[in-house]
């Protein structure tokens, strides 16, 4: 019972990373069908810039742990959204008449240059976390939480409630279903659209900064080649919950989260040890086909047409 | 008057065009070698990575289905040769049997990942693909518990050349008073290959199937209507593609002599799709341009930034794999921005790209 409640622990650490990096792809993508690929990279971009401030200050100042995180991920959340306004501009927006493979092919190669560029500024190796946050845990049920893993699930409920009270409550947010609903007519009722969707990059991006943080500091390191995989995952999250759907987001990376943890925890018990928890990256991409064949529109999400 | 249009008023001038440029290619190993026999086996990855990017332009320019995870099927091929041609279960069988096995096993996995997904839209189905691709390499990595099939991480050496009866392609041999080395055979060899696939290719882009796979990329419900089994013509693309690059991994295993899962990381998929986008989706020559150039490009970077920033700055700047990279990246980036149709598109293709 205590591995089910650990595992669920820390798939729930997970999910919630996965979810706020899905939020990025499903509001893109709910304003103009793009997927953003490079979104991954973005986040890495995050930790990475969080990881420089915050190895400076640890190693400069005596500031408490806390100040010294919140520091660094403010630090981060400009860089992160000045490279999502830049992807938007660059990239995509001549693309957004294009066939759909057009701008996807972009974002692939948007994504390897951000790495490659990435890489010349912090060299090949991992940066590692500095020792400053206080390994203390608590005991829940038979399972035990860290103070990383009970921040990270904090703060990502608090920036999920922030985001939907963002879209449901603000012009912005009005002006973003709008546009999604129908571009086109929004911008004849005087909604700027391509500022509305350079926001949603915006927006996504500093989710993504925050998500990169979080990431970083549970695994202690961060490396230019961490982005690809945990972009892709969140993205399986996003199709999972139904893409384009915010909700959708929350639950699907929260899900996949504790599916990836169950099953890394599990699988070895099931298969005799044939196959070990080193197979934990497959379940992600098994989720992804199997939601994608028996239910396209993922958990939450409305049944669109298909056009082909 | 175009070039075709000349060509067809004077066969004499095709063929002697022709017949020059096979008097070039014959000729090339050897003026290569005079540089260093590393140039012939650029040469041969660049061979090797031509043939990769026709099969996947079956896919990607012919059929229109983005496939990120191309490699995979390499991977599968070259598995397959190592496998029954190495000290691993010391099993030793000639290559004109593994070659065929890995074809078709690669054909069976291009089945198995296109039967459940083909359904999915476009951007979808690139992203299983790129999962599919990530499992695949994942098992390659892992399967070396309980039972040691792949190695693991440190991959499989002393993989058997090809060789016929005591002809091995890994030594050198004199044969008309001229030194073939292994990579220069090993060249011969791949380019006969690759001639055989460029004539497939040709054919196939012609014929029924070949009419058929573009009319679904055009519009896949308007060639429903028109009665093509869509479902069956696009995992035939998928299977096809997939064969191409179980042959070229097997030929990759047995030229290397070692293969780890190293070599198919999803890099390797974009470098692919890469050098078929960079040439033109869908146009025979324009992809085997766009491989050479990718293939090409990188190694001469290689050879003239390294020596160039050393006697500028004193120091390497700038990795020339960095550069290599970057490459391929803007590659991908700029010809989507500013000619989504290639270096040398296709006519059909360019008209789909342009007018939307």
């Amino acid at each position: 019972m205590d591995i089910f409640l650990q595992q669920i622990i820390n798939g729930l650490t997970l999910g919630s990373v996965y979810a706020i990096v899905a939020l990025g792809y499903t509001m893109v993508y709910g304003i103009i069908q793009l997927i953003n690929f490079a979104h991954g990279e973005v986040v890495m971009i995050g930790a990475m810039v969080a990881f420089t401030v915050i190895g400076w200050l640890a190693a400069n100042t005596a500031l408490p742990p806390l100040a010294i995180v919140l520091i660094g991920t403010i630090a981060a959340i400009p860089v992160c959204v000045a490279v999502g306004y830049a992807l938007e501009v660059f990239a995509y927006r001549r693309l957004r008449h294009a066939p759909r493979l057009a701008p996807l092919i972009t974002a692939i190669g948007a994504s390897i240059v951000l790495q490659q560029i990435a890489m010349m500024i912090w060299s090949r190796n991992p940066l590692a976390f500095p020792q400053i946050i206080p390994n203390t845990v608590y005991a829940v049920g038979g399972a035990t939480i860290t103070l990383v893993q009970l921040a990270i699930i904090i703060t990502s409920v608090a920036m999920m409630i922030g985001l939907t009270l963002v879209v449901y409550r603000t012009r912005l947010g009005v002006a973003m279903r709008a546009a999604s609903q129908n571009a086109p007519i929004a911008g004849l009722m005087g909604v700027n659209v391509n500022g509305v969707i350079a926001a949603t990059f915006m927006i996504g991006a500093a989710l993504a900064a925050v998500a990169g943080v979080m990431v970083g500091t549970y695994y202690g390191i961060a490396h230019y080649t961490m982005g690809a995989l945990l972009g892709l995952k969140a993205f399986c999250a996003a199709v999972l919950g139904g893409i384009g759907n915010l909700a959708g987001a929350m639950l699907g990376g929260m899900l996949l989260g504790i599916v990836e943890a169950l099953g890394a925890g599990y699988i070895g018990d099931f298969t005799n040890n044939v196959f070990g928890s080193n197979y934990q990256d497959v379940f992600a991409f098994l989720v992804l086909i199997a939601v994608l064949v028996f239910r396209p529109s993922g958990l939450l999400g409305e049944r669109i047409g298909e056009r082909a | 008057m175009n070039l075709t249009d000349k060509f067809k008023a004077n066969p004499a001038l095709l063929w002697s065009g022709v017949a020059l440029i096979a008097c070039a290619l014959a000729v090339l190993p050897f003026v290569l070698a005079m540089a260093g026999t590393t140039w012939v086996r650029v040469t041969n990855l660049a061979i090797l990575f031509t043939l990769l990017a026709l099969g996947l332009n079956i896919v990607v320019g012919f059929a229109g289905l983005l496939d990120l995870g191309y490699i995979a099927f390499y991977g599968v091929g070259a598995y397959t040769y190592a496998l029954l041609a190495s000290p691993q279960f010391n099993i030793h069988l000639p290559f004109w049997i593994i070659l065929p096995i890995g074809a078709l096993a690669a054909c069976v996995f291009g089945v198995l990942l296109g039967a459940p997904t083909l359904k999915l839209r476009g951007d979808y189905l690139a992203i299983v693909t790129l999962g599919f691709g990530e499992i695949v390499r994942i098992f390659f990595n892992n399967l070396s518990q309980p039972v040691n099939i792949t190695n693991g991480p440190q991959g499989i050496s002393r993989i058997d050349p090809f060789s016929i009866g005591g002809f091995s392609f890994n030594q050198s041999d004199i044969i008309f008073g001229l030194n073939f080395s292994g990579p220069v055979k090993y060249y011969y060899l791949l380019l006969l290959v690759l001639i055989m696939v460029i004539v497939i290719n040709l054919r196939l882009e012609d014929s029924r199937i070949g009419r058929a796979w573009q009319a679904i990329r055009e519009d896949e419900v308007a060639a429903q209507a028109m009665g093509i089994n869509t479902t069956r013509v696009k995992l035939l693309a998928f299977a096809m593609g997939a064969s191409f690059g179980g042959v070229a991994g097997g030929m990759f295993a047995a030229i290397q002599g070692f293969i780890s899962p190293e070599s198919f990381v999803l890099v390797e998929s974009v470098m692919v799709l890469s050098m078929v986008v960079l040439g033109g989706m869908g146009n025979i020559w324009g992809v085997i341009v766009g491989a050479l150039l990718l293939s090409f490009v990188p190694e001469l970077l290689r050879h003239t930034v390294e020596p160039l920033q050393r006697s500028l700055f004193g120091r390497s700047l700038i990795d020339p794999e960095v550069v290599r990279m970057l490459l391929f990246g803007l590659a991908l980036m700029l010809m989507m921005l500013f000619r989504p149709a290639g270096l040398w598109p296709s006519k059909v293709r360019k008209r789909e790209l342009t007018e939307e």
